[in-house]
């Protein structure tokens, strides 16, 4: 039993301890990011005058926030189709491909997309030319199927006699769907935009394969300006970023757990 | 409002789940299907509601055909199993769901829930969400719900299943009282045979998806039409015989035993074999020895179960087989006055033996 703690105990450390170390530079007053001198704020000021950084902090909300709505959409349409459809021919292959993209390494999907950006163009002028769009629709592929299997989970675990129930009241299926269903599941997608969100955030890769000159998002900024050199102006950024992610992930979380069938599904806190 | 099932069948791949089944359900009657689990009853029901829709056959209410119709414009109303409330709806939400889809205005609707709720007796209980509810509480908002609209068949799928025994026995009683006060025709599904012959006014017994009778609740328990509804509701001796004479009374002999069986069922012919049925509760039971003749038997106490208000006597017969006697506890030490391996006598009206063929 104390065994299995201390080794709790060191796994955690393993995982955190460089965060906490990131936290407490980002502090530093020093412009050597290894070397502590004093307390100070200065490198968040300083982060927030760097242009490109702020830049690239706004495309990246922006791409993640529409990241996200579009692979609810989609996702909760694929989870819809997966769970309620019965067995239709080809559902086997429809549910592998919907999420194949969980387990495709970054770089297949990112090559691949470009490929099929550049074919495009030449094919039917379009994209003209990437950016912004093309990473949000490279990222809306991959982030539908972290949508779908966190959707599809909930609406496998519905109890389907609800659905019924409300047709047996008279409503058809489109009302069934908004008045019932989506409310049922509503939690499910909430932390799936969540989910959709940070990934998107997170990307470097797939963006760094579909993006264009002009349209850099923060994890591209920060990858270019760490190999001239580390500036504390990251450990800043890092620090808020981890800040943001830590809120959003605890707020899906609790989503997840609040509305969850276990606790009585009444969305009331005890 | 009758409600007439005309030869509907369903299968799903191999599974026959329900066969054949014809019944005509009064205006107001409350009617059950009784029957083991997967005999096919949920699927009848989930076709009167429009979740399946038969292979064949054909289903109306009131002469027209509904088959047509998708489940949610037909008059039928169901009560899920799982009662189905929706989680995120309070009480009242959920009961003006079905009100509020027929297009009337917030007025009606508002009176509708109110009447349905006095109906149940949950006017209190009208801003709660049903994980607030005790499971008798929510069964009776699922009850409410399925009659805010009005429908011409209300339909119960194993409607106390979810609720304790004591609850159970309440309930059953109240849902009854409800039910006919509003004067809804009722089809209950259900696989205990208690339930079904308390709440009902008629009983079909299903099996295999096949109807195999339909009477009163008295009419099944007293005149059984086949071996298996004998045993399906309550417990009964079954005695195989052969008739030996026929006259204004039947005369059997009974196999491997000496004894003779004399009863009034006059259909049977002579030497045609018969399982001769007798209910327990008809079943005298002595312990003196008396005189042997026709509808007697001897044996010994095997088991007795005390159940307090009666006991149930096992007698092991002379040729090995065990009869089943019930001896109401009238006195106090009535339990102490038999004892196991004590010898005793069997005996039995003629008028309360049954003749049931053997074949199925
Ligand atoms: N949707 C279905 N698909 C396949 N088989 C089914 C389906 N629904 C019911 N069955 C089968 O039909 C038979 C009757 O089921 P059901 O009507 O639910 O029985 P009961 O309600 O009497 O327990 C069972 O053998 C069951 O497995
Ligand atoms: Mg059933």
């Amino acid at each position: 039993m104390k065994l299995t703690k201390i080794m709790l105990g060191f796994g955690f450390a393993f995982l955190y301890f460089p965060l906490v170390i990131l936290v407490i530079y980002s502090f530093n007053e020093s412009r050597l990011v290894t070397v502590w001198s004093e307390f100070s704020v200065k490198w968040y000021f300083e982060l927030f005058k760097d242009e490109q950084l702020i830049n690239g902090f706004l495309l990246s909300l922006r791409i993640a926030s529409l990241t996200a709505c579009a692979s609810v959409v989609f996702g909760t349409m694929a989870s819809y189709i997966l769970v309620k459809f019965g067995r239709f021919p080809g559902q086997t292959i429809f549910s592998g491909l919907t999420v194949a993209p969980l387990v495709m390494p970054d770089v297949i999907t990112g090559l691949s997309l470009l490929l099929l950006f550049v074919g495009l163009n030449e094919l039917i002028g379009w994209p003209s030319a990437r950016g912004a769009t093309t990473i949000w629709i490279a990222h809306v592929t991959f982030c539908i199927a972290f949508v779908t299997v966190v959707v599809s989970s909930r609406l496998r675990e519905m109890d389907g006699s609800l659905e019924e129930a409300a047709m047996d009241l008279g409503a058809g299926p489109v009302k069934v769907f908004f008045y019932i269903t989506l409310p049922i599941i509503m939690p499910a997608i909430m932390s799936g935009w969540l989910l959709a969100f940070t990934l998107s955030l997170d990307d470097l890769v797939i963006a760094s394969f579909v993006s264009g000159p002009g349209a850099s998002t923060l994890p591209m900024v920060i990858y270019s300006s760490v190999r001239l050199g580390v500036s504390p102006k990251i450990n800043a950024l890092a620090t808020i970023f981890v800040v943001c992610i830590l809120i959003s992930s605890t707020a899906s979380w609790w989503l997840a757990n609040r509305f969850s069938p276990a606790s009585g599904g009444t969305g009331k806190t005890t | 409002m009758s409600v007439e099932i005309l030869n509907v069948s369903k299968s799903f791949g191999d599974t026959h789940a329900v066969q054949d089944v014809s019944l005509t359900i009064e205006q107001g009657e409350i009617f059950a299907l009784l029957g083991g689990s997967g005999c096919g009853k949920t699927t009848l029901l989930r076709m009167l509601a429009g979740f399946e829709s038969p292979d064949s056959g054909d289903v109306r209410i009131n002469g027209e055909s509904i088959l047509a119709l998708p489940p949610f414009h037909r008059h039928v109303n169901m009560m899920f199993q799982s009662y189905a409330l929706f989680p995120h709806m309070t009480v009242e939400k959920n009961i003006a769901f079905g009100p509020a889809q027929d297009g009337l205005s917030k007025q009606e609707i508002a009176e509708r829930v109110d009447e349905v709720l006095e109906l149940v007796q949950m006017e209190r209980y009208r801003k709660r969400k049903p994980a607030q509810l005790s499971g008798g509480q929510q069964q009776r908002i699922a009850l409410a719900r399925s009659l805010a609209k009005k429908p011409s068949l209300l339909l119960l799928d194993e409607p106390m299943a979810a609720l304790d025994k004591k609850l159970r026995m309440r309930m059953q009683l109240e849902l009854v009282s409800i039910v006919e006060q509003v004067g809804v025709t009722c089809i209950i599904v259900t696989h205990d045979q208690e339930e079904a012959m308390t709440m009902s006014n008629r009983i079909a017994i299903m099996d295999a998806g096949r109807i195999r009778q339909v009477g009163t609740p008295q009419e099944i328990y007293e005149y059984p039409n086949s071996r298996m509804t004998a045993e399906f509701v309550g417990s009964i001796n079954l005695l195989p015989a052969t008739v030996t004479a026929c006259a204004e009374s039947t005369t059997l002999q009974l196999k491997d035993a000496a004894s003779t069986v004399v009863c009034r069922d006059t259909r049977a012919r002579e030497g045609e074999a018969y399982l001769v049925a007798i209910r327990p509760e008809k079943v005298a039971l002595s312990t003196e020895d008396e005189a042997a003749g026709p509808n007697c038997l001897r044996g010994v106490i095997d088991d007795i179960a005390y159940l307090g208000s009666h006991s149930v006597v096992h007698v092991r017969l002379e040729n090995g087989k065990i009869m089943q006697a019930h001896m109401s506890n009238v006195s106090r030490d009535a339990r102490t006055q038999i004892d196991f391996e004590q010898p005793v006598t069997l005996s039995w009206e003629p008028e309360s033996v049954l003749l049931i063929s053997e074949d199925d």
